[in-house]
């Protein structure tokens, strides 16, 4: 019973990994970026929620989705102000950038915000006690999974119907065909940080339920351990990312568990080193073959 | 006059490609672009399709200038790329990499489009659930161009469409394209196989390191002495 205790709480952290992942994994596909500001994004949408929660007691949910405007708008403005100039740029020169823009943005939030952790209120309270009370999930535990699968499946959907999903992908393949086939680039890559910064923000949300300790570096962890996840899965693949999300989650709660509580990031990494030597391209890396 | 480039100056960093080409094409015509590798053929075309810029000069399409109109915009305007290399998105399904030539279609019926293409290239029907990245050479180069057609271009521009292919494939190539003529699409062609490439073309401009060194028609090049010995190996 432990056990599956040990295996929900993994599920369901591997999940709020999931969701970062997704939006990591995207921005990589397309922008062949890695941002490296996006876990701060995460720890803005925690802000924001804590805020519209708090000082204007908004709804939970409406709070939640007001973290997600604000979020949406402050992905298209980095990418517009930071990213968009180094277009043609060495993509080291855009990765120290994304760096840079994390930085800036923990200490913009620290001047802001204070350095003094904030107890956030979870956005469900309770849990559902199973088995005669052996076994305790939180509904928190519950929406986020609930969240994350249905947001894989969204954006599965979104990509592989839609006119802008398809262009998004052919974006990612080859921005020089896209443009020839009248594909706005730049404003498809707006729209790809747009994606990736809502879903930060419900990433936040969520976080923030379930550690309740809000603060300007909130996200550095969570946002490098999910681009380890998408690494994992195969980084520009969303399945890829949700898998890579999920065991990445189950791993570092069954390693905290029964291994060590110190060690259980350097499990996570460990782990992440061996898959690559394996797999270099991720569990769902794509390997397409081309014939000429 | 369907495209007017005049004195077109493109660069690669420090390296001056194009110098002071310029070309015309009218409506129903085709027109070829020979010369060697790095001649500057491809990157003519890039500048007309938006991709590349030219430092000063004019391209008008239709009459409009588009020196400075977006590449997608350009495509919207009724000229379509078919890029060296062919380009397909090799990610994608066959019947994806239509949808997305027709990106800029609005309101249009893209299902007829798709039918019209198939038609066209049988092969492409056979293989519409496939992934484009499987697909042989010549089953590329005809996605390619059905990907193309799905824009209804006024202007069709195709880069080295023969390349890599095995003879039988570039006279099957060579025979769509004339078909496409025949149909009243207008064409620019750039190929170094000049004697194909020629003997469809209405006009012909032959291109040598950035220079526009020769120009006439179709008939005229293919049997002028200096572009004999220089292209065809006679």
């Amino acid at each position: 019973m432990k056990f599956l205790a040990y295996l929900v709480s993994g599920i369901s952290l591997g999940s709020i990994y999931a969701i970062i992942a997704l939006g990591y994994t995207m921005v990589y596909g397309i922008a062949k970026m890695l941002n490296f500001a996006h876990g701060d994004v995460i720890m803005v949408g925690g802000y924001i929620s804590f805020l519209a929660a708090t000082n204007l007691g908004l709804p939970v949910l409406l709070s939640v989705l007001v973290a997600m405007v604000f979020c949406t708008v402050l992905g298209i403005v980095i990418e517009g102000l930071a990213y968009r100039p180094l277009r043609s740029a060495p993509s080291l020169a855009v990765l120290i950038t994304a760096i840079g823009v994390s930085y800036f943005l923990q200490n913009a939030a620290l001047l802001i915000f204070g350095a003094n952790p904030k107890a956030y209120t979870p956005v469900v309270s309770g849990t559902l006690k199973l088995f005669d009370g052996q076994l305790s999930i939180s509904y928190v535990s519950i929406v986020t999974v609930i969240c994350c699968i249905v947001i894989m499946l969204a954006l599965t959907a979104f990509t592989g119907k839609t006119r802008m999903g398809k262009a998004m992908r052919a974006c990612s393949e080859d921005k020089g065909a896209a443009q020839l086939m009248g594909i706005n680039v730049n404003r498809t890559i707006s729209l790809t940080f747009a994606i990736g910064s809502a879903l930060a923000a419900v990433a936040g949300a969520l976080l923030c339920s379930f550690s309740p300790t809000l603060m300007p570096t909130t996200g550095s962890m969570p946002g490098i351990k999910a681009f380890t996840a998408a690494v994992f899965g195969g980084i520009g693949s969303i399945p890829g990312a949700f898998i890579g999300g999920i065991l990445l989650g189950v791993i570092e709660a069954l390693g905290r568990a029964y291994i060590s509580t110190q060690l259980s990031n350097s499990i996570v990494f460990a782990v992440l080193i061996i898959i690559l030597l394996v797999r270099p391209a991720g569990l769902l890396g794509k390997r397409t073959q081309e014939k000429v | 006059m369907m495209l007017k480039a005049e004195n077109l100056n493109v660069y690669y960093g420090p390296i001056h490609a194009v110098k002071g080409v310029s070309f015309e094409v009218n409506e129903g015509e085709v027109v070829t672009l020979i010369g060697a590798n790095g001649a500057g053929k491809s990157t003519s075309l890039k500048t007309v399709s938006g991709l590349m810029r030219s430092r000063g000069g004019a391209i008008e399409f239709m009459g409009k200038s588009i020196a400075s109109t977006p590449a997608h915009k350009i495509v919207e305007l009724g000229i379509a790329h078919v890029p060296e290399g062919r380009r397909i998105f090799t990610s994608m399904t066959v019947e994806e990499n239509l949808d997305m030539g027709a990106f800029t279609v609005r309101g249009g019926n893209i299902d007829a489009d798709k039918e019209r293409v198939f038609e066209q290239f049988p092969r492409l029907k056979e293989r519409r659930k496939q992934i484009a990245g499987t697909l042989s050479g010549g089953e590329q180069q005809m996605l390619a161009m059905g990907r193309a057609l799905m824009s209804h271009p006024k202007l069709l521009m195709l880069d080295e469409p023969s390349m890599g292919l095995a003879p039988i494939l570039v006279e099957q190539v060579f025979d769509i394209i004339a078909a496409l003529h025949k149909a009243g699409t207008t064409i620019l062609l750039v190929e170094q196989n000049a004697e194909m490439a020629l003997s469809i073309a209405d006009r012909a401009y032959v291109m040598e390191t950035g220079r526009i060194t020769f120009s006439g028609t179709g008939k005229e090049l293919a049997a002028s002495e200096d572009v004999q010995k220089a292209y065809l190996g006679g």
